[in-house]
Protein backbone atom coordinates (compact mmCIF):
# COMPACT_ATOMS: atom_id res chain seq x y z
CA UNK A 1 0.00 0.00 0.00
CA UNK A 2 2.78 2.41 0.98
CA UNK A 3 4.73 1.40 -2.11
CA UNK A 4 1.66 2.16 -4.18
CA UNK A 5 1.24 5.62 -2.71
CA UNK A 6 4.94 6.33 -3.04
CA UNK A 7 4.70 5.32 -6.67
CA UNK A 8 1.72 7.64 -7.14
CA UNK A 9 3.60 10.65 -5.89
CA UNK A 10 6.53 9.98 -8.18
CA UNK A 11 4.34 11.02 -11.09
CA UNK A 12 3.92 14.73 -11.58
CA UNK A 13 0.45 14.30 -13.04
CA UNK A 14 -0.72 12.60 -9.85
CA UNK A 15 0.59 15.43 -7.70
CA UNK A 16 -1.20 17.90 -9.95
CA UNK A 17 -4.38 15.84 -9.76
CA UNK A 18 -4.27 15.95 -5.96
CA UNK A 19 -3.51 19.68 -5.90
CA UNK A 20 -6.52 20.37 -8.10
CA UNK A 21 -8.76 17.67 -6.71
CA UNK A 22 -8.62 18.34 -2.98
CA UNK A 23 -9.68 22.02 -3.08
CA UNK A 24 -12.35 21.27 -5.69
CA UNK A 25 -13.72 18.45 -3.55
CA UNK A 26 -13.78 20.78 -0.54
CA UNK A 27 -15.63 23.55 -2.37
CA UNK A 28 -18.07 21.12 -3.95
CA UNK A 29 -18.94 19.60 -0.58
CA UNK A 30 -19.46 22.95 1.18
CA UNK A 31 -21.60 24.41 -1.57
CA UNK A 32 -23.35 21.08 -1.94
CA UNK A 33 -24.78 21.24 1.58
CA UNK A 34 -26.54 24.49 0.79
CA UNK A 35 -27.58 23.44 -2.73
CA UNK A 36 -29.06 20.14 -1.59
CA UNK A 37 -30.97 21.72 1.29
CA UNK A 38 -32.28 24.53 -0.88
CA UNK A 39 -33.44 21.92 -3.44
CA UNK A 40 -31.03 23.42 -5.95
CA UNK A 41 -29.03 20.28 -6.72
CA UNK A 42 -30.42 20.26 -10.25
CA UNK A 43 -28.54 23.51 -10.88
CA UNK A 44 -25.29 21.65 -10.27
CA UNK A 45 -26.36 18.97 -12.70
CA UNK A 46 -27.47 21.47 -15.33
CA UNK A 47 -24.24 23.41 -15.02
CA UNK A 48 -22.05 20.34 -15.39
CA UNK A 49 -23.78 19.27 -18.60
CA UNK A 50 -23.60 22.81 -19.84
CA UNK A 51 -19.88 22.61 -19.06
CA UNK A 52 -19.51 19.76 -21.53
CA UNK A 53 -20.99 21.90 -24.31
CA UNK A 54 -18.77 24.85 -23.47
CA UNK A 55 -15.65 22.71 -23.23
CA UNK A 56 -16.31 21.05 -26.59
CA UNK A 57 -16.92 24.39 -28.28
CA UNK A 58 -13.74 25.79 -26.71
CA UNK A 59 -11.67 22.89 -28.05
CA UNK A 60 -13.34 23.04 -31.47
CA UNK A 61 -12.46 26.72 -31.72
CA UNK A 62 -8.97 26.14 -30.35
CA UNK A 63 -9.48 28.32 -27.28
CA UNK A 64 -8.00 27.84 -23.81
CA UNK A 65 -10.60 25.60 -22.12
CA UNK A 66 -10.61 27.04 -18.59
CA UNK A 67 -10.30 30.72 -19.46
CA UNK A 68 -13.12 30.35 -22.01
CA UNK A 69 -15.43 28.24 -19.83
CA UNK A 70 -15.37 30.16 -16.57
CA UNK A 71 -17.10 33.38 -17.67
CA UNK A 72 -19.64 31.49 -19.77
CA UNK A 73 -20.43 29.10 -16.94
CA UNK A 74 -20.95 32.03 -14.57
CA UNK A 75 -23.42 33.52 -17.03
CA UNK A 76 -25.18 30.16 -17.23
CA UNK A 77 -25.42 30.02 -13.43
CA UNK A 78 -27.08 33.45 -13.46
CA UNK A 79 -29.49 32.31 -16.14
CA UNK A 80 -30.44 29.12 -14.28
CA UNK A 81 -31.22 31.03 -11.10
CA UNK A 82 -33.23 33.63 -12.99
CA UNK A 83 -35.25 30.95 -14.74
CA UNK A 84 -36.07 29.39 -11.40
CA UNK A 85 -37.33 32.70 -10.09
CA UNK A 86 -39.41 33.71 -13.09
CA UNK A 87 -41.02 30.26 -13.09
CA UNK A 88 -42.56 30.56 -16.58
CA UNK A 89 -40.70 27.34 -17.32
CA UNK A 90 -40.36 25.30 -14.15
CA UNK A 91 -36.87 24.88 -12.75
CA UNK A 92 -36.47 21.17 -13.34
CA UNK A 93 -37.75 21.35 -16.91
CA UNK A 94 -35.48 24.30 -17.63
CA UNK A 95 -32.50 22.39 -16.28
CA UNK A 96 -33.37 19.39 -18.44
CA UNK A 97 -33.55 21.60 -21.54
CA UNK A 98 -30.18 23.15 -20.80
CA UNK A 99 -28.54 19.81 -19.92
CA UNK A 100 -29.57 17.93 -23.03
CA UNK A 101 -29.31 20.97 -25.27
CA UNK A 102 -25.72 21.72 -24.35
CA UNK A 103 -24.78 18.05 -24.59
CA UNK A 104 -26.10 18.01 -28.16
CA UNK A 105 -24.38 21.27 -29.09
CA UNK A 106 -21.11 19.99 -27.62
CA UNK A 107 -21.26 16.75 -29.57
CA UNK A 108 -22.08 18.63 -32.79
CA UNK A 109 -19.12 20.95 -32.21
CA UNK A 110 -16.77 18.02 -31.73
CA UNK A 111 -17.95 15.97 -34.68
CA UNK A 112 -17.71 18.96 -37.00
CA UNK A 113 -14.14 19.76 -35.90
CA UNK A 114 -12.04 16.84 -34.72
CA UNK A 115 -14.58 14.08 -34.82
CA UNK A 116 -15.62 11.91 -31.89
CA UNK A 117 -12.39 10.66 -30.35
CA UNK A 118 -10.63 9.94 -27.09
CA UNK A 119 -10.97 13.58 -26.03
CA UNK A 120 -14.75 13.32 -25.89
CA UNK A 121 -14.45 10.28 -23.70
CA UNK A 122 -12.18 12.15 -21.31
CA UNK A 123 -14.51 15.18 -21.15
CA UNK A 124 -17.39 12.99 -20.22
CA UNK A 125 -15.73 10.67 -17.75
CA UNK A 126 -12.69 12.63 -16.65
CA UNK A 127 -9.00 12.13 -17.04
CA UNK A 128 -6.29 12.20 -14.45
CA UNK A 129 -3.84 13.46 -17.06
CA UNK A 130 -5.87 16.55 -17.90
CA UNK A 131 -4.32 19.08 -15.55
CA UNK A 132 -1.48 21.32 -16.77
CA UNK A 133 0.72 23.46 -14.51
CA UNK A 134 -1.27 26.59 -15.34
CA UNK A 135 -4.51 24.80 -14.51
CA UNK A 136 -3.13 23.89 -11.10
CA UNK A 137 -2.41 27.51 -10.22
CA UNK A 138 -5.70 28.79 -11.54
CA UNK A 139 -7.55 26.07 -9.64
CA UNK A 140 -5.72 26.75 -6.40
CA UNK A 141 -6.43 30.49 -6.61
CA UNK A 142 -10.09 30.18 -7.55
CA UNK A 143 -10.91 27.43 -5.10
CA UNK A 144 -9.30 29.29 -2.22
CA UNK A 145 -11.41 32.28 -3.24
CA UNK A 146 -14.55 30.13 -3.10
CA UNK A 147 -13.51 28.69 0.27
CA UNK A 148 -12.85 32.11 1.79
CA UNK A 149 -16.13 33.40 0.43
CA UNK A 150 -17.95 30.46 1.96
CA UNK A 151 -16.37 30.92 5.37
CA UNK A 152 -16.97 34.68 5.43
CA UNK A 153 -20.59 34.28 4.34
CA UNK A 154 -21.19 31.15 6.40
CA UNK A 155 -23.76 32.68 8.77
CA UNK A 156 -25.67 34.31 5.93
CA UNK A 157 -25.59 31.13 3.91
CA UNK A 158 -27.05 29.25 6.86
CA UNK A 159 -29.80 31.84 7.25
CA UNK A 160 -30.88 31.84 3.60
CA UNK A 161 -30.62 28.06 3.37
CA UNK A 162 -32.76 27.47 6.44
CA UNK A 163 -35.38 30.15 5.87
CA UNK A 164 -35.10 32.48 2.92
CA UNK A 165 -38.28 34.39 3.77
CA UNK A 166 -37.06 35.26 7.24
CA UNK A 167 -33.57 36.17 6.05
CA UNK A 168 -35.00 38.48 3.42
CA UNK A 169 -37.45 40.06 5.85
CA UNK A 170 -34.70 40.87 8.32
CA UNK A 171 -32.62 42.60 5.68
CA UNK A 172 -30.27 39.93 4.33
CA UNK A 173 -29.72 40.42 0.62
CA UNK A 174 -30.80 36.93 -0.34
CA UNK A 175 -30.47 37.44 -4.09
CA UNK A 176 -26.86 38.50 -3.68
CA UNK A 177 -26.00 35.40 -1.67
CA UNK A 178 -27.93 33.12 -4.00
CA UNK A 179 -25.89 34.47 -6.88
CA UNK A 180 -22.66 34.07 -4.92
CA UNK A 181 -23.56 30.44 -4.31
CA UNK A 182 -24.44 29.90 -7.97
CA UNK A 183 -21.24 31.56 -9.20
CA UNK A 184 -19.11 29.58 -6.76
CA UNK A 185 -20.81 26.42 -7.94
CA UNK A 186 -20.10 27.31 -11.57
CA UNK A 187 -16.42 27.93 -10.81
CA UNK A 188 -16.09 24.70 -8.81
CA UNK A 189 -17.68 22.69 -11.61
CA UNK A 190 -15.43 24.18 -14.28
CA UNK A 191 -12.32 23.48 -12.21
CA UNK A 192 -13.29 19.91 -11.48
CA UNK A 193 -15.00 18.82 -14.66
CA UNK A 194 -11.98 17.84 -16.72
CA UNK A 195 -10.57 15.67 -14.00
CA UNK A 196 -13.86 14.17 -12.76
CA UNK A 197 -15.76 14.36 -16.03
CA UNK A 198 -18.70 16.56 -16.93
CA UNK A 199 -21.21 13.77 -16.46
CA UNK A 200 -20.01 12.94 -12.98
CA UNK A 201 -18.91 16.22 -11.39
CA UNK A 202 -22.31 16.98 -9.89
CA UNK A 203 -21.97 13.80 -7.82
CA UNK A 204 -19.23 15.60 -5.87
CA UNK A 205 -21.77 18.26 -4.96
CA UNK A 206 -24.60 15.98 -3.95
CA UNK A 207 -23.08 12.87 -2.38
CA UNK A 208 -20.95 14.24 0.50
CA UNK A 209 -23.78 16.51 1.66
CA UNK A 210 -26.32 13.70 1.61
CA UNK A 211 -23.96 11.29 3.38
CA UNK A 212 -23.22 13.83 6.11
CA UNK A 213 -26.93 14.52 6.61
CA UNK A 214 -27.55 10.85 7.43
CA UNK A 215 -25.77 11.20 10.77
CA UNK A 216 -25.25 14.90 11.62
CA UNK A 217 -27.92 17.01 13.25
CA UNK A 218 -26.34 20.43 13.20
CA UNK A 219 -25.69 22.51 10.11
CA UNK A 220 -22.10 23.21 11.12
CA UNK A 221 -21.42 19.52 11.69
CA UNK A 222 -23.01 18.64 8.35
CA UNK A 223 -20.74 21.13 6.60
CA UNK A 224 -17.56 19.90 8.30
CA UNK A 225 -18.49 16.25 7.91
CA UNK A 226 -19.32 16.70 4.21
CA UNK A 227 -15.98 18.41 3.61
CA UNK A 228 -14.06 15.59 5.30
CA UNK A 229 -16.01 12.86 3.48
CA UNK A 230 -15.49 14.60 0.17
CA UNK A 231 -11.71 14.84 0.55
CA UNK A 232 -11.38 11.25 1.76
CA UNK A 233 -13.47 10.00 -1.16
CA UNK A 234 -11.41 12.02 -3.62
CA UNK A 235 -8.10 10.70 -2.33
CA UNK A 236 -9.22 7.08 -2.17
CA UNK A 237 -10.80 7.45 -5.60
CA UNK A 238 -7.48 8.69 -6.97
CA UNK A 239 -5.64 5.73 -5.45
CA UNK A 240 -8.14 3.31 -6.97
CA UNK A 241 -7.96 5.05 -10.30
CA UNK A 242 -4.15 4.81 -10.23
CA UNK A 243 -4.01 1.23 -9.06
CA UNK A 244 -6.71 -0.22 -11.31
CA UNK A 245 -6.31 2.23 -14.23
CA UNK A 246 -9.99 3.13 -14.03
CA UNK A 247 -11.37 6.58 -14.99
CA UNK A 248 -10.79 9.06 -12.17
CA UNK A 249 -14.29 10.48 -11.93
CA UNK A 250 -16.04 7.14 -11.84
CA UNK A 251 -13.64 5.82 -9.19
CA UNK A 252 -14.29 8.82 -6.95
CA UNK A 253 -18.04 8.60 -7.36
CA UNK A 254 -18.03 4.88 -6.57
CA UNK A 255 -16.22 5.59 -3.30
CA UNK A 256 -18.82 8.28 -2.60
CA UNK A 257 -21.60 5.76 -3.15
CA UNK A 258 -19.97 3.37 -0.68
CA UNK A 259 -19.72 6.17 1.89
CA UNK A 260 -23.34 7.12 1.31
CA UNK A 261 -24.53 3.58 1.91
CA UNK A 262 -22.35 3.23 5.00
CA UNK A 263 -23.60 6.52 6.46
CA UNK A 264 -27.21 5.67 5.68
CA UNK A 265 -26.81 2.42 7.57
CA UNK A 266 -25.11 4.20 10.46
CA UNK A 267 -27.89 6.77 10.58
CA UNK A 268 -30.54 4.05 10.51
CA UNK A 269 -28.88 2.13 13.33
CA UNK A 270 -28.40 5.34 15.32
CA UNK A 271 -32.09 6.24 15.07
CA UNK A 272 -33.07 2.71 16.10
CA UNK A 273 -30.81 2.76 19.13
CA UNK A 274 -32.17 6.08 20.40
CA UNK B 1 -46.07 58.61 16.67
CA UNK B 2 -47.29 55.25 15.34
CA UNK B 3 -44.76 52.42 15.00
CA UNK B 4 -46.03 51.57 11.58
CA UNK B 5 -48.76 53.13 9.52
CA UNK B 6 -50.32 52.43 6.15
CA UNK B 7 -51.89 55.27 4.22
CA UNK B 8 -54.22 54.30 1.35
CA UNK B 9 -51.95 51.42 0.37
CA UNK B 10 -52.65 49.24 -2.70
CA UNK B 11 -50.79 46.12 -3.80
CA UNK B 12 -50.91 44.54 -7.23
CA UNK B 13 -49.48 41.51 -9.00
CA UNK B 14 -49.10 42.04 -12.74
CA UNK B 15 -51.74 44.75 -12.91
CA UNK B 16 -54.45 42.91 -10.95
CA UNK B 17 -55.02 44.45 -7.54
CA UNK B 18 -54.87 42.01 -4.65
CA UNK B 19 -55.59 44.49 -1.91
CA UNK B 20 -56.74 48.06 -2.06
CA UNK B 21 -57.03 51.11 0.06
CA UNK B 22 -55.49 49.73 3.23
CA UNK B 23 -55.35 52.39 5.90
CA UNK B 24 -54.38 51.62 9.47
CA UNK B 25 -51.70 52.19 12.07
CA UNK B 26 -50.15 50.26 14.91
CA UNK B 27 -48.92 51.93 18.09
CA UNK B 28 -46.61 50.72 20.78
CA UNK B 29 -48.14 47.86 22.76
CA UNK B 30 -50.92 47.10 20.25
CA UNK B 31 -51.89 43.57 19.35
CA UNK B 32 -53.32 43.71 15.86
CA UNK B 33 -54.86 40.77 14.07
CA UNK B 34 -55.37 40.65 10.34
CA UNK B 35 -58.30 38.42 9.42
CA UNK B 36 -60.09 37.59 6.21
CA UNK B 37 -60.76 34.72 3.84
CA UNK B 38 -58.12 33.04 1.65
CA UNK B 39 -57.01 35.33 -1.14
CA UNK B 40 -58.06 38.45 0.76
CA UNK B 41 -54.55 39.85 0.44
CA UNK B 42 -53.27 39.12 3.94
CA UNK B 43 -49.98 37.54 2.92
CA UNK B 44 -49.35 40.29 0.41
CA UNK B 45 -49.92 42.92 3.07
CA UNK B 46 -47.43 41.15 5.36
CA UNK B 47 -44.85 41.21 2.56
CA UNK B 48 -45.51 44.89 2.13
CA UNK B 49 -45.12 45.62 5.84
CA UNK B 50 -41.79 43.78 5.83
CA UNK B 51 -40.62 45.86 2.90
CA UNK B 52 -40.41 42.87 0.55
CA UNK B 53 -43.06 44.17 -1.82
CA UNK B 54 -43.50 47.78 -2.81
CA UNK B 55 -47.07 49.12 -2.80
CA UNK B 56 -48.34 50.28 -6.20
CA UNK B 57 -49.84 53.33 -4.55
CA UNK B 58 -50.09 54.80 -1.05
CA UNK B 59 -47.46 54.84 1.63
CA UNK B 60 -46.15 52.60 4.40
CA UNK B 61 -44.47 54.69 7.08
CA UNK B 62 -42.13 53.11 9.62
CA UNK B 63 -41.15 54.99 12.74
CA UNK B 64 -37.41 55.65 13.21
CA UNK B 65 -37.30 52.95 15.89
CA UNK B 66 -37.99 50.31 13.26
CA UNK B 67 -35.11 51.29 11.01
CA UNK B 68 -32.60 48.68 10.03
CA UNK B 69 -35.21 45.99 9.55
CA UNK B 70 -35.90 45.74 13.25
CA UNK B 71 -39.03 43.69 12.75
CA UNK B 72 -39.23 40.19 14.15
CA UNK B 73 -40.90 37.87 11.66
CA UNK B 74 -42.40 34.43 12.05
CA UNK B 75 -42.99 33.11 8.52
CA UNK B 76 -45.28 30.25 7.61
CA UNK B 77 -43.43 26.97 7.95
CA UNK B 78 -41.96 25.68 4.72
CA UNK B 79 -41.60 22.05 3.71
CA UNK B 80 -37.79 22.29 3.46
CA UNK B 81 -37.47 22.91 7.16
CA UNK B 82 -39.02 19.62 8.17
CA UNK B 83 -35.88 17.65 7.29
CA UNK B 84 -33.31 20.38 7.78
CA UNK B 85 -30.34 19.40 9.92
CA UNK B 86 -29.98 22.40 12.23
CA UNK B 87 -29.43 22.86 15.93
CA UNK B 88 -31.92 24.97 17.86
CA UNK B 89 -29.22 27.41 18.92
CA UNK B 90 -28.03 27.82 15.32
CA UNK B 91 -31.57 28.70 14.26
CA UNK B 92 -32.18 31.19 17.07
CA UNK B 93 -28.80 32.82 16.58
CA UNK B 94 -29.63 33.50 12.93
CA UNK B 95 -32.20 35.99 14.22
CA UNK B 96 -29.31 38.25 15.24
CA UNK B 97 -28.17 38.57 11.64
CA UNK B 98 -29.78 41.96 11.11
CA UNK B 99 -27.73 43.54 13.90
CA UNK B 100 -24.41 42.26 12.51
CA UNK B 101 -24.03 44.91 9.83
CA UNK B 102 -21.07 44.08 7.60
CA UNK B 103 -19.43 41.83 10.22
CA UNK B 104 -19.19 38.22 9.06
CA UNK B 105 -19.44 36.45 12.44
CA UNK B 106 -21.55 36.63 15.59
CA UNK B 107 -20.22 38.24 18.76
CA UNK B 108 -20.57 37.23 22.39
CA UNK B 109 -23.35 39.81 22.65
CA UNK B 110 -25.36 38.02 19.96
CA UNK B 111 -24.93 34.63 21.60
CA UNK B 112 -26.14 36.11 24.89
CA UNK B 113 -29.15 37.62 23.16
CA UNK B 114 -30.02 34.26 21.62
CA UNK B 115 -29.71 32.55 25.00
CA UNK B 116 -31.88 35.13 26.72
CA UNK B 117 -34.65 34.87 24.16
CA UNK B 118 -34.61 31.09 24.57
CA UNK B 119 -34.95 31.67 28.28
CA UNK B 120 -37.78 34.18 27.90
CA UNK B 121 -39.79 31.61 25.96
CA UNK B 122 -38.99 28.85 28.46
CA UNK B 123 -37.14 26.61 26.01
CA UNK B 124 -33.56 26.97 27.22
CA UNK B 125 -33.58 23.20 27.74
CA UNK B 126 -34.02 22.70 23.96
CA UNK B 127 -30.86 24.66 23.16
CA UNK B 128 -28.83 21.64 22.08
CA UNK B 129 -31.65 19.77 20.36
CA UNK B 130 -31.98 19.14 16.68
CA UNK B 131 -34.64 21.38 15.15
CA UNK B 132 -36.24 18.74 12.92
CA UNK B 133 -36.78 16.36 15.84
CA UNK B 134 -38.94 18.83 17.79
CA UNK B 135 -42.74 18.82 17.82
CA UNK B 136 -44.64 21.42 15.82
CA UNK B 137 -45.33 23.55 18.87
CA UNK B 138 -41.71 23.48 19.99
CA UNK B 139 -40.57 24.40 16.49
CA UNK B 140 -42.86 27.44 16.55
CA UNK B 141 -41.40 28.46 19.90
CA UNK B 142 -37.89 28.20 18.48
CA UNK B 143 -38.85 30.35 15.50
CA UNK B 144 -40.51 32.80 17.89
CA UNK B 145 -37.26 32.98 19.87
CA UNK B 146 -35.43 33.70 16.63
CA UNK B 147 -37.90 36.47 15.81
CA UNK B 148 -37.34 37.99 19.28
CA UNK B 149 -33.62 38.17 18.54
CA UNK B 150 -34.25 40.46 15.60
CA UNK B 151 -36.56 42.99 17.23
CA UNK B 152 -37.20 45.11 20.29
CA UNK B 153 -40.45 46.66 19.13
CA UNK B 154 -42.56 44.77 16.61
CA UNK B 155 -43.34 41.14 15.85
CA UNK B 156 -45.06 39.97 12.66
CA UNK B 157 -46.61 36.51 12.78
CA UNK B 158 -47.92 34.81 9.65
CA UNK B 159 -50.39 32.04 10.54
CA UNK B 160 -48.50 30.88 13.65
CA UNK B 161 -51.13 28.28 14.52
CA UNK B 162 -51.29 26.43 11.22
CA UNK B 163 -51.06 22.71 11.81
CA UNK B 164 -51.00 22.86 15.62
CA UNK B 165 -53.44 21.03 17.85
CA UNK B 166 -55.79 23.05 20.14
CA UNK B 167 -53.76 22.54 23.31
CA UNK B 168 -50.52 23.72 21.73
CA UNK B 169 -52.39 26.59 20.09
CA UNK B 170 -53.65 27.77 23.47
CA UNK B 171 -50.10 27.57 24.82
CA UNK B 172 -48.77 29.63 21.95
CA UNK B 173 -51.54 32.22 22.43
CA UNK B 174 -50.56 32.81 26.03
CA UNK B 175 -46.91 32.98 25.03
CA UNK B 176 -47.67 35.66 22.45
CA UNK B 177 -49.74 37.50 25.03
CA UNK B 178 -46.76 37.35 27.40
CA UNK B 179 -44.48 38.80 24.71
CA UNK B 180 -47.00 41.55 24.02
CA UNK B 181 -47.82 42.52 27.62
CA UNK B 182 -44.68 41.83 29.59
CA UNK B 183 -42.00 42.58 27.03
CA UNK B 184 -43.84 45.51 25.51
CA UNK B 185 -43.50 44.26 21.96
CA UNK B 186 -46.27 45.13 19.52
CA UNK B 187 -47.72 42.22 17.59
CA UNK B 188 -49.22 41.98 14.12
CA UNK B 189 -50.65 38.57 13.41
CA UNK B 190 -52.39 36.94 10.47
CA UNK B 191 -54.69 34.15 11.56
CA UNK B 192 -57.66 32.07 10.48
CA UNK B 193 -58.61 31.34 14.05
CA UNK B 194 -61.14 34.18 14.44
CA UNK B 195 -62.49 32.98 17.79
CA UNK B 196 -59.08 32.96 19.45
CA UNK B 197 -58.14 36.20 17.81
CA UNK B 198 -61.01 38.25 19.26
CA UNK B 199 -60.13 36.96 22.73
CA UNK B 200 -56.55 38.23 22.68
CA UNK B 201 -56.13 40.98 20.10
CA UNK B 202 -56.59 44.65 20.90
CA UNK B 203 -57.26 45.63 17.28
CA UNK B 204 -58.68 43.88 14.23
CA UNK B 205 -58.06 44.53 10.56
CA UNK B 206 -60.51 42.70 8.32
CA UNK B 207 -59.58 42.40 4.66
CA UNK B 208 -61.62 41.29 1.70
CA UNK B 209 -59.42 42.60 -1.09
CA UNK B 210 -60.44 46.00 0.23
CA UNK B 211 -60.22 46.91 3.88
CA UNK B 212 -63.65 46.35 5.38
CA UNK B 213 -62.87 46.96 9.04
CA UNK B 214 -60.15 48.45 11.17
CA UNK B 215 -60.54 49.32 14.82
CA UNK B 216 -60.68 48.06 18.38
CA UNK B 217 -61.74 44.47 18.98
CA UNK B 218 -64.80 45.55 21.06
CA UNK B 219 -66.07 47.64 18.17
CA UNK B 220 -65.43 44.78 15.75
CA UNK B 221 -67.56 42.43 17.84
CA UNK B 222 -70.41 44.94 17.78
CA UNK B 223 -70.08 45.67 14.06
CA UNK B 224 -72.14 43.93 11.37
CA UNK B 225 -69.12 42.49 9.61
CA UNK B 226 -67.65 41.18 12.82
CA UNK B 227 -70.72 39.40 14.07
CA UNK B 228 -71.41 37.93 10.63
CA UNK B 229 -67.83 36.67 10.26
CA UNK B 230 -67.83 35.21 13.74
CA UNK B 231 -71.25 33.68 13.22
CA UNK B 232 -70.23 32.25 9.86
CA UNK B 233 -67.23 30.61 11.43
CA UNK B 234 -69.40 29.04 14.11
CA UNK B 235 -71.50 27.27 11.47
CA UNK B 236 -68.46 25.49 10.03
Amino acid sequence: MIELIKGMFSFNFMVRAILVGVPVALCAALLGVSLVLKRYSMIGDGLSHFGFGVLSVAVALNLAPLAFSIPIMILAAFALLRIRESSKIKGDAATAIISTGSLAVGIMAISLSTGINADVYSYMFGSILAMSKGDVWLSLCLSSLVLILFIVCYNRIFAITFDEAFAQATGTRTNLYNFLIAISTAITIVLGMRMIGTLLISALIVFPALSAMRICKRFKNVVICAAVISVICLLSGLVISYALATPTGASIVVVNIIFFIAFSLAGFIKSRVN
Amino acid sequence: MALLSCRHVCFAYESSHVCENIDFEINEGDYLCIVGENGAGKSTLIKGLLGLKAPCSGKIIRSPELRGNEIGYLPQQTSTQSDFPAGVFEVVLSGCLNSLGPRPFYRKKDRDKALSSLEKLGILNLKDCCYRELSGGQQQRVLLARALCSTKKLLLLDEPFAGLDPLVTADLYSLIEHINRDMGISVIMVSHDIKGVVKYASHILHLKTVQIFFGKTEDYLKSDIGSRFLGGQADD
